[in-house]
C-alpha cells in the first residue's frame, strides 16, 4: 500500500518495527501534496524547513510521534511559519511565537507540514469565505468540504497528511470530518490550551485532532490535553492515556437518542443511516434509550448572540497597527482603522462584527448577550442531567451530506448547517465526529457522539467500537 | 428589525467602513438573523444564572513577578510602520484640533 494511504497509528507501528523509513513516509505525502492539492487546495502553505532527504528515522523514534507530519489549520501560531487565517488581514502575519499545540506537537516528535485553509478566522461551514481560495472536497468536485476546518478535513480525506489539527467553535471540526468521511474529535472546554490560536468566540474555540482512524484520535489527545499557564482557562486534570480506551466494547453502555433532533427535518438518507449505526451499537451491548433535550434551536440561537459578541470584541485588535497590514489609504487614526478593517475583513467577518456589536451596544445587552448567556445555563444543565442518565448521546454530525459550492447564499440557511454540533459548544462538552457511511451520491455521512466533560475517553471508546462494527477501513475517494 | 440608519451607526462603533450595498444588505439580513434570534424568547430565565464558561474557572491569579516575555524585534516585524522599538502610527494631536 501507498504510505500516504495509511493512517497514523499504522504510520507509528511499522516505524517501530522498522519496517519502513520516515523518509520514504516524507516523501510519500509530499508526492500526494503535489499530485492531488492543485485540485483540492487544501493547503495555504506548505513548511519549506523539511529536508525530506536529511529525515532518519532513528533520530525520532524515542518521540511518540516518530518524526511524522501534522497538518495545522492555519489560525495556530506558528513561529517562522505564516498564520493567515485565510483573511487578508492576516495575509502579510508572521507570528513571533509557536502556540501551545505546535509546541505540544513539536516536542513529541511532530513536524509541521503545513497550513491548511479555513473560512476566514473561522467564521463559515463550507471553507467558501476563505479570501484566497475555496477548498474543494475529495469526494466530489463541485462539494465543499464543509467548515471551517475544511482543509485539514480535506488534507486528511485526501491522504496528504496522515493527521490535522482544526479548531471547533460551533462545529468546525465535527461538520467538515462529517462532510469529507474523516474522524474529528472537539474535546471538552478547557482540555486544550488555546495560547497562540487565533481567537474567535473565546468562551467557545477549542482546539482538536481530524484523522483517519479513532487510534490516531486518542493518539492527537495524548499529545495535545493539558493544563497550560498561558491559557488561564485550560484546566488541570488527570487526563489519561486514551489509546487504552481504543476497546471494542460498548457492553451495558447507556447511550441517549435526542428526540428533539431526530423530529426536526434533515435528510432521510443521513436519517436512516445514522439510525443503523445506532442499532449496531445495540445490538453490540449498548443500552439505546429515547431522552427529551433542549431544542437545537435555541442553542443555534444563542450562538449567533454569543459567537458574534465575543468575535466583534475580538476582531477589535486589527486596527492596522500590529499585524501585518495597513490601508494605504490613511490620513488620521480613525481612517487607519476603518479604511484598514474594510480592506482587511471578507463580508462574512463583516457580517459578525456588525452583529457583535449590535448585540452588546447600549441598550441591548440584557436583551441578547444575558439573555444567551442565561440560555447557556438551560442548556448546559440539561446536557448535565441527561449524562447522570446516560454514558453518551449520539445524532447525526450534519443535517445533509456536503452541499455544492456556491449552493448556500443566505446567511441562516449556512448557519442551520451546524444545528446538530452548536449545542455541544455551548455546553462545553466533548464530540466525535465519525463517518458512518455513505449516501446515493457517494459522499460520506457522520455520526455525532456527545459526551459529558472530560469524558472523551468514553468517547473514543464508543467511536472505536463502531469503527470496528461497521468495519469501515479506510477509504479513498478517486482523484485524477 | 434594523434600519440603514442603524447599520451606519454600528458600523461606526465597530470601525468598519461599508459601502451603500452593503449597508443595505446587512440591513435586511441582521433583521432576518436577529428574527431567528428571537426564537430565545420563548424560553423562561427570569431565575436563572448567566455562564460564560462552561467550565469552573474562577479568577486566576499569578504572583506579580517579572519574566521573560517575546523579543521586541521579532513582535514589531509584523508592524507596518516601527521605529525606536515602537509600533508607529498616524498623527493623533491634529485629529483633534478638528
Amino acid at each position: 500500500m501507498e504510505l500516504y494511504k495509511c493512517s497514523l497509528s499504522e504510520l507509528i507501528k511499522m516505524l517501530k518495527e522498522n519496517r519502513v523509513k520516515l523518509k520514504d513516509i516524507h516523501e510519500s505525502i509530499s508526492f500526494r501534496i503535489s499530485n492531488v492539492d492543485k485540485r483540492i487546495k487544501a493547503f495555504v502553505s506548505l513548511n519549506n524547513n523539511i529536508k525530506i532527504d536529511q529525515l532518519k528515522t532513528k533520530d525520532y523514534i524515542d518521540d511518540y510521534l516518530k518524526g511524522l507530519p501534522v497538518a495545522f489549520k492555519d489560525n495556530m501560531s506558528t513561529e517562522g511559519i505564516k498564520t493567515t487565517c485565510s483573511s487578508k488581514m492576516l495575509k502579510k502575519y508572521n507570528p513571533p511565537y509557536d502556540a501551545t499545540v505546535v509546541k505540544k506537537v513539536k516536542k513529541s516528535g511532530g513536524i509541521i507540514l503545513g497550513k491548511t485553509n479555513m473560512d476566514e478566522y473561522a467564521m463559515g461551514s463550507s471553507t467558501e469565505n476563505s479570501a484566497f481560495f475555496p477548498t474543494v472536497n475529495p469526494w466530489g468536485k463541485n462539494r465543499v468540504p464543509g467548515g471551517s476546518s475544511g482543509g485539514s478535513a480535506a488534507a486528511v480525506a485526501a491522504g496528504m497528511a496522515p493527521v490535522a489539527l482544526g479548531s471547533d467553535t460551533g462545529g468546525s471540526i465535527r461538520q467538515p470530518a462529517s462532510f469529507c468521511g474523516v474522524v474529528g474529535l472537539k474535546p471538552t472546554y478547557g482540555a486544550v490550551s488555546r495560547y497562540g490560536l487565533v481567537a474567535f468566540a473565546s468562551s467557545l474555540d477549542q482546539i482538536g485532532p481530524l484523522a483517519k482512524k479513532v487510534d490516531d484520535i486518542a493518539i492527537m489527545m495524548n499529545v495535545i490535553t493539558g493544563k497550560d499557564k498561558n491559557d488561564s482557562t485550560s484546566i488541570n486534570n488527570n487526563y489519561p492515556d486514551y489509546t487504552k480506551y481504543l476497546k471494542n466494547d460498548v457492553k451495558g453502555m447507556k447511550i441517549g437518542i435526542p428526540n428533539q433532533y431526530f423530529e426536526m427535518e434533515f435528510d432521510d438518507q443521513v436519517r436512516n443511516s445514522v439510525i443503523s449505526a445506532v442499532k449496531k451499537l445495540e445490538e453490540a451491548g449498548a443500552e439505546v434509550k429515547k431522552v427529551d433535550v433542549t431544542g437545537a434551536e435555541y442553542a443555534l440561537a444563542a450562538y449567533y448572540i454569543i459567537a458574534t459578541a465575543e468575535a466583534s470584541s475580538n476582531l477589535a485588535r486589527y486596527d492596522g497597527v500590529r499585524y501585518g497590514l495597513r490601508s494605504d489609504n490613511v490620513n488620521n487614526l480613525r481612517d487607519m482603522f476603518s479604511e484598514t478593517r474594510k480592506e482587511g475583513f471578507g463580508e462574512e467577518v463583516k457580517r459578525r462584527i456588525m452583529l457583535g456589536t449590535y448585540v452588546l451596544s447600549a441598550g441591548y445587552y440584557d436583551d441578547f448577550y444575558l439573555k444567551a448567556q442565561k440560555v447557556r445555563t438551560l442548556i448546559k444543565n440539561d446536557f448535565n442531567k441527561i449524562f447522570k442518565e446516560f454514558d453518551l448521546m449520539v445524532s447525526p454530525t450534519t443535517p445533509s451530506t456536503a452541499f455544492k459550492l456556491g449552493e448556500k447564499r443566505d446567511p441562516l440557511e449556512m448557519y442551520a448547517a451546524d444545528i446538530f454540533t452548536v449545542p455541544v459548544n455551548i455546553a462545553g462538552i466533548p464530540a466525535i465526529s465519525i463517518p458512518c457511511g455513505f449516501d446515493n451520491k457517494g459522499l460520506p455521512i457522520g455520526f455525532q457522539i456527545m459526551g459529558p466533560h472530560f469524558k472523551e475517553e468514553k468517547i473514543i471508546q464508543a467511536a472505536y467500537t463502531l469503527e470496528k462494527i461497521l468495519n469501515l477501513d479506510i477509504k479513498y475517494p478517486e482523484l485524477k | 428589525m434594523i434600519d440603514q440608519k442603524e447599520v451606519k451607526y454600528i458600523a461606526n462603533l465597530a470601525s468598519l467602513k461599508l459601502s451603500e450595498d452593503q449597508v443595505k444588505k446587512f440591513s435586511k439580513q441582521l433583521s432576518d438573523i436577529l428574527d431567528y434570534i428571537e426564537k430565545l424568547d420563548e424560553l423562561k430565565t427570569d431565575n436563572i444564572r448567566p455562564t460564560s464558561y462552561t467550565v469552573p474557572v474562577k479568577n486566576v491569579l499569578r504572583d506579580d513577578v517579572v519574566k521573560d516575555s517575546l523579543d521586541i524585534k521579532k513582535v514589531l516585524k509584523n508592524a507596518p510602520e516601527r521605529s525606536n522599538n515602537q509600533f508607529r502610527v498616524p498623527k493623533i494631536m491634529d485629529e483633534e484640533k478638528k
